[in-house]
């Protein structure tokens, strides 16, 4: 495994318009992940927490800074550049599971996987992780006939579907109750550990944050701890 | 695996996905119907003129394939009936009784018999007196009328003594005198058709004719029933030109306002396969793919519905303009539909294609 870091980044700054006022985001954040880390980000509403996953997931670009994820470096990256990002390197797993309403389990990780670049059948170690996620029985149904927990667990197998080389997790547990929140973080821990998959989670919830290698700590747009 | 995300897409929201083909298939329905109106009405009057078993048609100065203004003297049908190879000469006076689409004629029936080897009388017979009127299936039928009923043409009653075969002549046939007297038209003919002792000295009598009779409209019958097509009707290109229009600008705004709210009710399913790395030209993909979908269930639900119309024209007014198929303009109707609903779905499929992912995955 390559030791370097999979995620770098140095004074980043994002700062929204809102109308004619400059909102600050991020006020100048570093951070260093290495690949197989699980970081847990945990901070009050308005941190930044969310802004800073969204420029990691090459959602929106930042203001200034640097930031370099899977070798890539997103200040200069066009808007065509982050959509590859995101094809290919990061995926999302959203505290509403965002699920396409109107297809089934199957359907909604094939659709991740064609978008990605593939149309064949995901390979054989993607159906070890079905395994894991405890939803191989459950793909031909659409996300309505499914449990929270469930819908999540499939929003997970559709993020690892293209082999990302970082898992971004935003509060995959905000909408569950704590059993199934205990089997999703189970879940992700499964993948860290068994895969060696990075993932990087939001949490307002310090027991899901305990799941984590360590858990850095933000305030007004900074990285205020790691611990 | 685009085309399964817009066919459940489709079926998600059935009855929207139903409307829209509904709304796109009736301007292809007007266009099949006008199409099939001129196509039924001009391979009507060539089926009937050619049934007429005449070589050469003379007309009135200044005629047009659909007017016939002023007359001929029927003494001019004794003087032509006389030329060389000339074997008979037939006068008959028409009479418009609805407009363009339903004509009487009048005619010497023995005359008319031998130059077309008669009528085919499926009820009763030839004329029996002054009163007397043969009308075809299609016209009996749509009057309801009967060997031996009274109907009511050009504001008289009429004795139907004949119900023929359609497609020899017209749908009313008159005697020649008594529609000559009831038109005002006493020792005059509308038209007058020349049966040849050789069909192949047509040319040759056309010819002649024309030196003769300078002012009057010539035809050999295969030249004057090729004038029946679609470019020879007044303004009737440029109606089925404008009818398209028409079609273009319903399929467009229908799928423009269909896609528009499909776009805004996915606003949060469009940021969700953006944030899976679906490009711009994947998501305009997936919305041009549904508007030809939809386009081409419009297509397919407008030909059908041509179909349904033509049934409809036939079985209630049976001897008015008869409607057909005409396949050939089943691709042009549904090429007219899907520029209008491509058009249509552009700039929904560019306003999704542009949406701001963050905004769109936080729209509820």
């Amino acid at each position: 495994m390559n030791s370097g870091p999979i995620i770098e980044i140095r004074d980043l700054r994002k700062i929204y318009q809102v109308g004619k006022v400059d909102v600050p985001a991020l006020r100048g954040v570093d951070l260093t992940v290495k690949p197989g880390e699980f970081v847990a980000i945990v901070g009050p509403s308005g941190s930044g927490k969310s802004t800073l996953f969204h420029i990691i997931g090459g959602l929106t670009p930042p203001t200034s800074g640097e930031v370099r994820v899977a070798g890539q470096d997103l200040a200069a990256m066009t808007e065509a550049g982050r959509t590859r990002l995101r094809k290919r390197s990061v995926a999302f797993v959203f505290q509403k599971f965002n699920l396409l309403p109107n297809l089934t389990a199957r359907d909604n990780i094939a659709i991740a996987r064609y978008i990605g670049g593939s149309d064949s059948k995901p390979e054989a170690s993607f159906e070890e992780a079905l395994r894991l996620l405890g939803i191989a029985n459950r793909l031909d149904h659409k996300p309505s006939e499914l449990s929270g927990g469930e819908q999540q667990r499939v929003a997970i197998a559709r993020a690892i579907v293209n082999h990302p080389a970082i898992l971004l997790a935003d509060e995959p547990t905000g909408n569950l109750d704590s059993e199934s929140s205990k089997a999703v973080l189970e879940v992700l821990r499964g993948l860290n550990e068994r895969l060696g998959q990075t993932i990087l989670m939001i949490t307002h919830n310090p027991e899901a944050a305990a799941y984590g290698h360590y858990i850095v700590h933000m305030r007004d747009g900074r990285i205020i701890e790691r611990a | 695996m685009t085309a399964k995300l817009v066919l459940e897409n489709l079926k998600h929201k059935p009855m929207r996905s139903l409307l829209s083909i509904l709304l796109i298939g009736v301007p292809v329905t007007l266009i099949l119907c006008l199409v099939g109106l001129s196509h039924g009405f001009l391979e009507d009057s060539q089926r009937r003129t050619r049934g007429i078993g005449a070589d050469v048609i003379v007309r009135p100065p200044g005629s047009t394939l659909l007017t016939l203004s002023g007359g001929i003297s029927d003494k001019i049908v004794d003087w032509l009936g006389k030329q060389p190879h000339v074997k008979m000469a037939v006068g008959a006076v028409n009479q418009p009784v609805q407009g363009i689409t339903l004509g009487a004629t009048g005619i010497d029936l023995k005359q008319f018999d031998r130059m077309s080897g008669g009528f085919t009388y499926l009820h009763g017979g030839p004329f029996q007196g002054p009163g007397d009127v043969i009308i075809d299936q299609f016209y009996a039928d749509q009057q309801r009328a009967h060997v031996g009923d009274r109907i009511v043409i050009l504001n008289t009653p009429w004795r139907v003594s004949g119900i023929i075969e359609g497609g020899k002549l017209a749908h009313i046939v008159f005697p020649l005198g008594v529609l000559q007297e009831k038109t005002s038209h006493i020792g005059q003919v509308s038209q007058i058709y020349l049966k040849l002792d050789d069909v192949a000295n047509t040319a040759a009598v056309v010819e002649g004719l024309k030196e003769k009779l300078p002012d009057y409209p010539i035809y050999s019958m295969a030249e004057f029933t090729s004038l029946y097509n679609v470019n020879n009707i007044p303004a009737l290109r440029e109606f089925i030109i404008v009818i398209m229009a028409i079609g273009v600008i319903i399929g467009f705004a229908v799928v423009l306002l269909s896609m528009y709210m499909a776009v805004l009710q996915r606003t949060r399913e469009i940021g969700i396969l953006k944030s899976l790395g679906a490009s711009q030209v994947f998501i305009l993909r997936i919305i041009l793919t549904e508007a030809v979908i939809l386009g081409m269930g419009g297509t397919v639900l407008g030909i059908a519905m041509s179909f349904g119309a033509c049934w409809l024209i036939r079985t209630v007014e049976p001897a008015s303009i008869p409607m057909v198929i005409v396949p050939f303009w089943w691709p042009i109707a549904g090429v007219v539909t899907l520029i209008g609903t491509a058009l249509g779905a552009l700039y929904p499929g560019l306003s999704a294609a542009r949406h701001d992912t963050i905004e769109a995955l936080a729209y509820e």
